[in-house]
C-alpha cells in the first residue's frame, strides 16, 4: 500500500483554483520531492494531506486514511514540521521535546531524538537562545518524537546558510535510514535533486513533471552548445549534440576561426525545472 | 486525565517563568490594591473601604487573568504558529484548551489568596463571610471571563495589538464597574453602561458572599448575567476560533 496517495485533488480559494486535479503516490521509505515556485499550489497539497486545509474533490488517503477528518489514529503516526512555526520560547530543549513526547502512545526516547538531531549541547538550553538552523533542528525533532512512520517537512532549509543546509541534509538521509516516509517540498533544486527519490514538479496547480531527478533530466533535450561569435553568445539547444558539433566545428576549421568559450552541457535538474514553470506563471495560492 | 496534568504542568511552568505574565497578569491587581489602599479610608457606603476595594479588586482581577491572560496568550501562540503545530499532534483540542483553562483558574486562585493575606495583613481587612459561596464565586467569575477571553482571542487579529486591545476593554469595564472605588458620582449615561457589563454583577455577587455571607443562590439574577456573557464569550469563540495564524495570509 502507498504512503500516500492523492488523485485528482482539487482546491479552490473563492474564484481562484489554487488545485486543479494533482495526482501522485508515494510509496512507503520513499524521500519525495514536491517542487515548485511560491503560489503554486505545494503549501496548500502538503495542509491538505496534513488535516489542515479541507479538499474540494479528489481522492486522498494518508497511512490508509482520510486525512480530511484529521483522525487522532492518524496523528498517532505523522511528524509535521511547519513552514512558519514557533515552541515556546521559554521551555528549554529538553522539556520541548518532553511536552510533546507525552502527546504520543508510544514516543522515542527524548534523549536519543535530541542526540539524533544534533542538538545534545543545547539540551539545557532555553528555546529563545537558539539560533535559526537549531530553532530549526529543534521543530525537526518535535516532528520525530512521537516515532511517526511519515515525515512532512515544508521548505525545511529555506533561509539556511550553505553549511546549515548541507548538515540538515545529512539529517534527512539520517531519517531515510530510519525507515520514515518523507514528503518535502522545496524551490530548491539542488535540495530536490540531492535528497528526493522522486520528485513531482507542480504548477499554477496542476503535476507538470514526475519522475526521479535523473528521468526528469532525461526527458527533455539532449544537450545545450554554448559559443562566442564576434562576442557574442550563441546558445544552440539539440537532441543531437554530436552531428550538431561536428557541423560547426567542421565549418569553424574550414574558415580557420577559433569557436571562442565553446561548451558542450547537458541540463541540470535546474534548467529543466525553470524551462516547465518558467513560462508562465499563474497566481495560485 | 494523564493527558490533562502533563499539558497543565507545563502551563503552570511556562506561566511562571514568564516575566511579563507573571507581573501583568498576578501582581498588577495586587499592586492596585497596594495603592488604592492607601488613597482610601474610612468608609465607603458604610463598608469599611478595604473590604470594598479587595472585592473590587477580586473582580479586577478575574477579569485581568481571565479574559486578559488567556486573550493575549492564546492570540500570541496562535500567531506564533504554536496552536497550529499542536494540530497535527494526537493531543486533543479539547484537553488542551481544559488544560490552559484549569492553570488560569489555578493562578487565579492563588492571586484571591494573595489578594486576601494583603487584605488582611496590611489593612485589616476581613476574611470572606461565606467561604463556600466565595469559591463558588471565583470559579463562576474565571469561568465567565475565560468565555469571553477566548472569544476575544477569536476576533483579535494580531499578536502585536493584543495587550492593547484587552486593555481598553478591561480597564475602563473596571473603573465602571466599581473595582478602582465607589461609582456614585458618575454620570447618568455611564451608570447605565455599567448596568450591563458583566463585572458589574460578578462585584456584585462577591460583594454578596465576601462581606454579607450571603449564598450564591441570593443573587441568582446577577449569576444569571455573568454566566450570559460568559456564554456569549463561547459562542463567539464557537464560530470563530482559529487555530491557524490570522495575519499571515497563505
Amino acid at each position: 500500500m502507498s504512503a500516500i496517495s492523492v488523485r485528482g485533488l482539487r482546491k479552490s480559494y473563492g474564484a481562484v483554483e489554487a488545485l486543479r486535479g494533482v495526482t501522485f503516490e508515494v510509496e512507503p521509505g520513499e524521500i519525495f520531492g514536491l517542487l515548485g515556485p511560491n503560489g503554486a499550489g505545494k503549501t496548500t497539497t502538503v495542509e491538505i494531506l496534513e488535516g489542515y486545509r479541507r479538499r474540494d474533490g479528489g481522492e486522498v488517503s494518508v497511512l490508509g486514511y482520510d486525512p480530511g477528518d484529521s483522525p487522532r489514529a492518524l496523528r498517532e503516526r505523522i511528524g509535521v514540521v511547519l513552514q512558519h512555526s514557533e515552541l515556546t520560547p521559554l521551555l528549554t530543549v529538553r522539556e520541548t521535546h518532553i511536552l510533546f513526547a507525552g502527546y504520543y502512545a508510544r514516543p522515542r526516547d527524548v534523549d536519543e531524538v535530541i542526540e539524533l538531531v544534533g542538538l545534545a549541547e543545547k539540551r539545557d538550553a532555553r528555546v529563545k537562545t537558539l539560533s535559526g538552523g537549531q530553532k530549526r533542528r529543534l521543530d525537526l525533532g518535535v516532528a520525530l518524537v512521537g516515532d511517526p512512520d511519515l515525515v512532512f517537512l515544508d521548505e525545511p532549509t529555506t533561509g539556511f546558510d550553505p553549511a546549515a543546509r548541507r548538515s540538515a541534509w545529512e539529517l534527512v538521509r539520517a531519517l531515510r535510514a530510519l525507515g520514515k516516509t518523507i514528503l518535502l517540498t522545496t524551490h530548491y533544486l539542488d535540495e530536490a535533486q540531492q535528497l528526493a527519490d522522486r520528485v513531482a514538479v507542480i504548477r499554477a496547480g496542476e503535476i507538470v513533471e514526475l519522475g526521479t531527478p535523473a528521468d526528469l533530466i532525461g526527458a527533455t533535450r539532449g544537450a545545450e552548445i554554448r559559443y562566442r561569435r564576434d562576442g557574442e553568445e550563441v546558445v544552440i539547444a539539440t537532441d543531437e549534440p554530436t552531428a550538431v558539433l561536428h557541423r560547426l566545428t567542421e565549418e569553424a576549421l574550414r574558415a580557420g576561426r577559433e569557436l571562442e568559450h565553446l561548451e558542450v552541457r547537458r541540463p541540470t535538474l535546474e534548467d529543466v525545472y525553470l524551462e516547465l514553470v518558467d513560462d508562465e506563471l499563474e497566481p495560485g495560492a | 486525565m494523564r493527558l490533562l496534568l502533563h499539558q497543565l504542568s507545563f502551563e503552570q511552568r511556562i506561566f511562571w517563568r514568564s516575566r511579563e505574565a507573571a507581573v501583568f497578569v498576578f501582581v498588577f491587581p495586587l499592586l492596585l490594591y497596594a495603592l488604592l489602599g492607601t488613597v482610601y479610608s474610612g468608609d465607603i457606603d458604610g463598608v469599611p473601604a478595604e473590604d470594598v476595594l479587595l472585592a473590587g479588586l477580586l473582580g479586577y482581577g478575574a477579569a485581568n487573568t481571565a479574559l486578559g491572560g488567556l486573550a493575549i496568550t492564546l492570540v500570541v501562540r496562535r500567531e506564533a504558529g504554536v496552536l497550529k503545530r499542536l494540530r497535527s499532534t494526537p493531543l486533543p483540542p479539547g484537553t488542551y484548551l481544559a488544560a490552559v483553562l484549569v492553570s488560569t483558574l489555578l493562578v487565579f486562585v492563588l492571586q484571591s489568596a494573595a489578594l486576601l493575606a494583603l487584605g488582611r495583613f496590611a489593612f485589616g481587612a476581613s476574611a470572606p463571610a461565606n467561604w463556600l459561596g466565595f469559591a463558588g464565586a471565583i470559579v463562576l467569575g474565571v469561568a465567565c471571563f475565560a468565555g469571553l477571553g477566548v472569544g476575544a482571542a477569536s476576533l483579535i487579529r494580531s499578536a502585536e495589538g493584543v495587550s492593547a486591545v484587552v486593555n481598553v476593554i478591561i480597564l475602563p469595564m473596571a473603573f465602571l464597574s466599581g473595582s478602582f472605588g465607589p461609582t456614585r458620582d458618575l454620570p447618568a449615561l455611564l451608570h447605565e453602561l455599567a448596568d450591563v457589563l458583566p463585572l458589574t454583577y460578578f462585584l456584585e455577587v462577591v460583594e454578596g458572599v465576601y462581606l454579607d455571607g450571603d449564598s450564591l443562590l441570593a443573587h441568582l439574577a446577577a449569576l444569571a448575567v455573568v454566566a450570559g456573557w460568559g456564554a456569549f464569550g463561547v459562542a463567539v469563540a464557537w464560530r470563530r476560533f482559529a487555530w491557524t495564524p490570522r495575519s499571515r495570509a497563505e
